[in-house]
């Protein structure tokens, strides 16, 4: 088990990790999940003991890393593709590994062929594709065989088929009762592989709870409407208790309707509809919306939505929000952020 | 311990650099001073008295080390250099976070390999550099000789562990190298040229390698040999102990 105990790390003026606290459940995939420049990677290396801590501690099975006799077998870290000499061979990285932690030779093999470069291992590294790195990464992550797994973005320059295949490993990994820890910027990519989620954003923890809990919170459906009579219709929805919000493209959203209400109650007052469907707001903007106050680097306002041209030159006039899967992280940040002020 | 020395010896030869520097090592070594040897031979003659009467034909044939010892310089900051070029160094501290153990290991697979290069090296070029100095030669039983060839391949070895050191220090390869090859080759040579400076520039770590490996001392060098390989030994012993200092409390 791993626990994070007020881990602070200052860089000069800027806190990138502040007063993080929290413990990795054992035995499932554990997504970390926050902006770039959250503090994700500072606090990986921290854990691992590579980067010296301001304030706090990490304690793994009650030690601190530089305690672990033979840390490889505890825990198998990826911290960066391609850290490796670019002049050796894949299988000779592997062994100075393997030697330094008492693993058997035989476990390079393992290894190798476990991630697919049996057919390169007697390459030089350096010539290796980026995808091919990370391979070589999550060979030296597993080569003690370690009940703890640590990836930093593995997905991250990899193909579709690389990651289908990182994914599967690690529902494969925690099935076999490992510990996975995995960090993202991407919150569709935890939703496809994580149980569990840690959010953080410059650096202070914004949550800690299960995949389930999150999707419960987050995800909240609602119900597009689109007719050709918009004032009877939006009249016909307000008598009845109902709020409606127009989109970028003309059509309606009513948060948390039942359709098959909104349905009836059309066909009683003979309104036309054009469109009626349920929808749900994905998993990427509720993480958006959470972290939204603590991304370092906001996006310019840029025409989002180019195609329907329905986007106000003057950003203050910008239409409330349009929880459209399709929008950008400045757009959609800005959006939410005033809606947020409108709501308070 | 024995597992990390394992590994960092696996470290050292699979990578091309080894091999290169240390023949690069030994080759312009030898090299540089057989040619010096033979052009002194062909030119004594016309050296001035005094310099016929202070001639030693040991160091003569170690003249190649002013350019031989770069390449050690190169070999023994890329151990620890090219780690943190490329990265890795965040590989070697997961796999042993024990800073201490992990420079140990460091130490002694470059005294392991340096070590045997740098004995070959100061006998080859001795023997080489003799042959080429006809009547000037002096013997290896001669006294002091055997001392001086033995002080060479320490001093050898030394150069590199003190270069290791600021390699654990300055972490670049570019920046250790920008400091190390100007100063072993420039900057030390002009100061000890230079009046007052020079008292200092004689306790620079080549100034006393270079009576380390020399049979009789120039008048102007204060110390013995033995006092020659304490001072060789000290500047290893700090850069070494600065750069674990380092290591031990910087970010990798």
């Amino acid at each position: 088990m791993i626990e994070v105990l007020e881990l602070t790390k200052r860089y000069g003026d800027t806190l990138a990790v502040d007063r993080l606290s929290f413990t990795i459940p054992t035995g499932v995939v554990t997504g970390f999940l926050g902006p770039n420049g959250a503090g994700k990677s500072t606090t990986m290396r921290m854990m691992l003991d590579l980067d010296r801590p301001t304030a706090g501690s990490v304690r793994i099975d009650g030690k601190h890393y530089g305690q672990l006799r033979e840390p490889l077998k505890y825990i198998g870290a990826l911290l960066e593709a391609k850290a490796v000499h670019p002049g050796r061979t894949a299988y000779n990285h592997l062994l100075w590994m393997a030697q330094s932690n008492r693993i058997p030779t035989r476990r390079v093999d393992e290894v190798l062929s476990l991630v697919g470069l049996t057919a390169v291992a007697k390459k030089r590294s350096g010539g290796f594709s980026l995808g091919m790195g990370q391979r070589l990464g999550i060979a030296a992550a597993l080569l003690g065989d370690p009940k703890i797994l640590m990836f930093d973005e593995p997905v991250n320059g990899l193909d579709p088929e690389g990651i289908l295949w990182v994914r599967n490993l690690m529902k494969a990994l925690a099935a076999e009762g490992r510990t996975v820890f995995v960090s993202s910027h991407l919150m569709s990519e935890m939703a496809l592989t994580a149980d569990h989620l840690i959010v953080i954003g410059q650096g202070r923890l914004l949550a800690d709870l299960s995949m389930n809990e999150f999707i419960d919170q987050n995800s909240h459906s609602f119900v597009r409407l689109r007719s050709p009579q918009p004032e009877r219709l939006l009249d016909l929805l307000t008598a009845n208790g109902m709020s409606a919000r127009p989109d970028s493209d003309g059509a309606f959203e009513v948060v948390d309707a039942d359709p098959a209400r909104i349905g009836d109650l059309v066909a009683a007052h003979g309104v036309t509809l054009h469109e009626l469907s349920p929808q749900r707001a994905s998993l990427e903007e509720a993480f958006m919306r959470m972290t939204a106050d603590s991304v370092e680097y906001h996006t310019g306002a840029m025409p989002t939505h180019g195609l329907s041209g329905a986007l106000p030159a003057d950003e203050a006039a910008e239409p409330p929000p349009a929880p459209a899967p399709a929008s950008a992280w400045g757009a959609d940040w800005r959006s939410t952020k005033g809606n947020k002020k409108k709501e308070s | 311990m024995v597992p990390v020395l394992l590994s960092e010896w696996t470290k050292v030869k699979t990578v091309r650099s080894t091999l290169v520097t240390l023949i690069t090592a030994f080759v312009v070594t030898v090299g540089l001073g057989a040619l010096i040897s033979f052009f002194s031979n062909s030119n004594f003659s016309k050296m001035g008295a005094s310099e016929q009467a202070s001639f030693d034909p040991t160091s003569t044939s170690f003249s190649g080390i002013f350019l031989g010892q770069l390449a050690l310089i190169v070999f023994a900051v890329l151990v620890i250099g090219s780690e943190y070029s490329t990265g890795m160094i965040r590989a070697t501290l997961a796999a042993v976070p024990q800073r201490t153990t992990l420079m140990v290991a460091k130490v002694l697979t470059v005294l392991a390999l340096v070590l045997p290069v740098a004995l070959l090296t100061a006998f080859v070029a001795f023997f080489l550099g003799q042959s080429l100095l006809g009547s000037h030669r002096t013997h290896i039983g001669d006294p002091g000789v055997l001392r001086a060839v033995f002080g060479m391949a320490i001093y050898m070895t030394l150069i590199a562990l003190f270069s290791l050191g600021v390699g654990f220090m300055l972490r670049k390869p570019v920046l250790s190298l920008g400091l190390l090859m100007p100063f072993f080759f420039l900057i030390s040579p002009i100061l000890s040229a230079v009046p007052k400076v020079k008292t200092v520039a004689h306790y620079f770590p080549d100034e006393a390698g270079q009576r380390l490996a020399a049979v009789h001392g120039s008048t102007s060098i204060p110390y013995g040999p033995l006092e020659a390989f304490f001072i060789c030994l000290a500047w290893v012993a700090v850069a070494l102990a600065v750069g674990l200092v380092l290591l031990k409390r910087r970010d990798a």
